[in-house]
């Protein structure tokens, strides 16, 4: 009660000459909005960043009372390219099959369109120019690397898996959650039910995902035993091939992560201009004429936004291998990010940071390079 | 309102031949089978004896086999205590972090939405260079950390005073935005070490605290992200005719803004926090006994007589639950805070 009477006079009398605490609080309001956030990012990313490179080019080692860290310089990573570890991380090699020259052969046409395209339809700079280059030689460089994983006598690292689960896992989430958009956008009936039903896997916990795939995929005991015997596969296991561990990693990872992609390329779907729609129809346009002349580009932004989201995630794969194979057969599904958790636990504390530090780049690289030449082009040709 | 209205809307134009309503609803009801299936094995496993589960497949209760009761009992009563405290501990840490995350990041994303932000390149190399300096005196020289942490900041705020009239070049809203965003690249595993070392450090390890102040801050940059596009929409002119009536800039996003942006605040805050209830992770490197979450418990569960299915599926839907429950509860904000966010691509 006794505030008030002040407050008011305040507001009406000329400006006081000493500032209040209340307009100096107003007028650092915006720094004080911010703060908060910008300390703790600080606090929990870039420390542990700078932190984590230090220990990546460190030997970490248990002493009596504590530990010690000795500098090493870059002998981790050295060890992880051509050292001991070189075929955990890279995987191991052979001659190249027809499938890896078509791999290579494809990501360089690519790159080469890509550079003739930046070429002749943009202002060249130099910091597009060594953007570009950053990617594509990371783009080629990985693409040799799966070429030779991918022979007979080759074997994927955790770089190739985790490779796998981005891939293929965000390719084939993509085209499923599209089409069960486009099937919920119908006029049909019971649509917010199916909605709603397909949005659910999203919300269990990845470990309990993990296990009940483990339940269901069981050639023995699992639901569809007498389907798998009657195949005459009731007596082999999925979990000892590798590339079948991998394809029930990726199962259960896509059953999780459809829901996502759905639920948001439904909203674009739907807020998809109507009218124009209408008129095409009209007109007597066929339903692939429509999604491509109509609904792609509407929704294409909004594509690209939940592609880039879904890779973001997909680096950082780690529950579903852990749980549902403990990354076996061998190294067959291990992600690096399970890698590093591996070496984290064998005391390996240099190793697991260089690993995680391979897995920085690596996620860096990509996701902005999506960002910049796939998602901003798209937002920048609609409006 | 009127996107809501148009989708609700029967279509008149748009009727489909026979042959393509076999297919669409077929199309929906193999997905639906889907996802069903999972759940429905997981729920019916819950409810098997051992004897159901290892010598071969059943299908139907009370039709293959006689449900029992068992493992849910063995979870809720004979040990009680041990399912009790990781929920316990879920529980708390899923939704403190998450109203932290949702207060800290919408207020440092209507701060950007609104002000002009500039932070000056020079400060910024001093602050990414002091920090650098103080991990090496704490871990090259044993110094202690919090004298460390003091001089540091010290040294900052007399340099940066110094270093900001001589360094012009700047940053902008964009920038920062963008910086917040990326950190949700950074793979939490390059993290997880120093973090643990830092709450080692602190004598924090295996405490709520960690895993709250974590989580919180793992998904700050969602919040910032989702939140600045809903703030950008709403328009400016109701704060300002507040902000002629004397209100202040905390009494004008307390009392305006954050209400207007009540379907954002929903759909956001559900998102965060099925991504809190449901990290894993993080949580298996900081915290062992006390702190335990649930899906550190679950992953715990393969015991070394094999994985017994009946107590996962118990404690499986232990989690599905809550968050099912909370989601058809705030479905309908869901819908539209999707919506106005998709729509901003």
């Amino acid at each position: 009660m006794a505030m008030t009477p002040s407050a008011t006079e305040r507001m009406v009398a000329a400006p006081p000459e000493r500032e209040s605490l209340q307009d100096w609080m107003d007028r650092q309001a915006g720094r004080m909005f911010i703060l908060p956030a910008v300390i703790l990012i600080l606090g929990f990313s870039i420390f542990p960043l700078i932190a984590s490179a230090y220990l990546a080019l460190s030997r970490f080692k248990l002493a009596p009372g504590g530990y010690t860290l000795s500098y090493i310089g870059f002998l981790n990573f050295k060890k992880m390219f051509t050292g001991s570890q070189q075929f955990h991380l890279l995987g191991t090699f052979g001659t190249v099959s027809l499938l890896g020259w078509t791999i290579m052969g494809a990501t360089i046409a690519l790159f080469v369109w890509f550079f003739a395209h930046y070429v002749r339809h943009q202002r060249v700079t130099v910091v597009g120019l060594i953007g570009r280059t950053i990617t594509a030689v990371t783009a080629i460089a990985l693409s040799v690397l799966v070429a030779t994983n991918l022979t007979d006598a080759g074997q994927l690292g955790t770089i190739g898996v985790t490779l796998f689960y981005v891939v293929c896992g965000v390719a084939l989430q993509f085209a499923i959650g599209l089409g069960l958009a486009l099937l919920c956008a119908k006029p049909i009936r019971g649509r917010s039910f199916f909605r709603v039903l397909f949005f659910v896997p999203l919300m269990v916990t990845p470990v309990g995902i993990a296990y009940t795939f483990r339940m269901l995929a069981d050639t023995a005991v699992g639901p569809f035993a007498p389907l798998w015997h009657w195949l005459g596969y009731a007596q082999t296991s999925w979990s000892a091939d590798a590339w079948s561990a991998r394809f029930v990693v990726l199962i259960g990872d896509s059953w999780q992560w459809i829901p996502f992609i759905f639920i948001v390329l439904l909203a674009a779907v739907e807020s998809q201009p109507r009218d124009e729609v209408e008129a095409a129809q009209l007109d007597g346009a066929s339903g692939w004429q429509i999604f491509r002349d109509i609904t792609w580009p509407s929704i294409a932004p909004v594509a690209a936004t939940v592609v880039l989201i879904r890779t973001i995630e997909a680096f950082k794969i780690i529950d579903l291998p852990n749980v549902l194979t403990n990354g076996g057969p061998g190294i067959a599904t291990e992600s690096l990010t399970l890698h590093a958790f591996i070496e984290w636990r064998a005391l390996n504390l240099g190793g697991s940071a260089a690993v995680a530090y391979v897995l920085l780049f690596l996620a860096t690289i990509t996701c902005v390079s999506f960002f910049n030449f796939v998602v901003k082009p798209m937002r920048g040709a609609r409006t | 309102m009127s996107i809501l209205k148009r989708l609700t809307e029967p279509k008149s134009l748009e009727t489909m031949s026979p042959l393509g309503a076999v297919l669409v609803y077929g199309g929906l009801i193999v997905w639906s089978l889907v996802v069903l299936f999972p759940l429905y094995w997981i729920v019916i496993t819950s409810l098997k004896l051992p004897i159901h589960v290892s010598a071969g497949p059943v299908y139907l209760p009370f039709i293959d086999f006689l449900p029992s009761l068992h493992a849910w009992e063995y979870i809720f009563v004979d040990l009680g205590n041990d399912t009790l405290r990781p929920y316990m501990n879920s529980i708390v840490v899923a939704f403190v972090s998450t109203a932290l995350a949702m207060l800290i990041g919408s207020m440092a994303a209507y701060a950007l939405s609104r002000l002009e932000f500039a932070p000056k390149f020079g400060s910024i190399l001093l602050f990414i260079l002091l920090g650098a300096l103080m991990i090496v005196a704490v871990a090259g020289f044993g110094v202690p950390w919090w004298i460390a942490a003091v001089v540091a900041l010290a040294l900052f705020l007399l340099l940066a005073r110094a270093a900001g009239r001589t360094m012009r070049a700047s940053l902008g809203n964009g920038d920062i935005l963008f910086w917040i965003i990326s950190q949700r690249i950074l793979p939490p595993v390059v993290a997880a070490l120093p973090i643990y070392v830092m709450f080692q450090t602190i004598g924090l390890l295996d405490t709520r605290t960690a895993l709250i102040a974590t989580y919180t801050t793992v998904n700050l940059p969602i919040v910032v992200w989702l939140m600045y596009d809903f703030f950008v929409t709403i328009p400016k002119d109701l704060e300002e005719s507040a902000s002629l009536d004397g209100a202040s800039r905390f009494a004008i996003f307390f009392g305006i803004v954050l209400p207007l942006a009540r379907p954002g605040l929903v759909a956001t805050s559900l998102l965060v926090l099925i991504l809190a209830w449901n990290e894993y992770l993080l949580a298996l490197f900081l915290s062992s006994a006390n702190a335990q979450t649930m899906p550190v418990l679950v992953a715990a569960q393969n015991a070394t007589r094999g994985p017994q299915w009946w107590y996962m599926s118990v404690l499986i839907l232990l989690m599905i639950l809550p968050v099912i429950f909370l989601t058809l509860l705030l479905q309908r904000f869901i819908a539209k805070g999707m919506l106005l966010g998709a729509v901003k691509g």
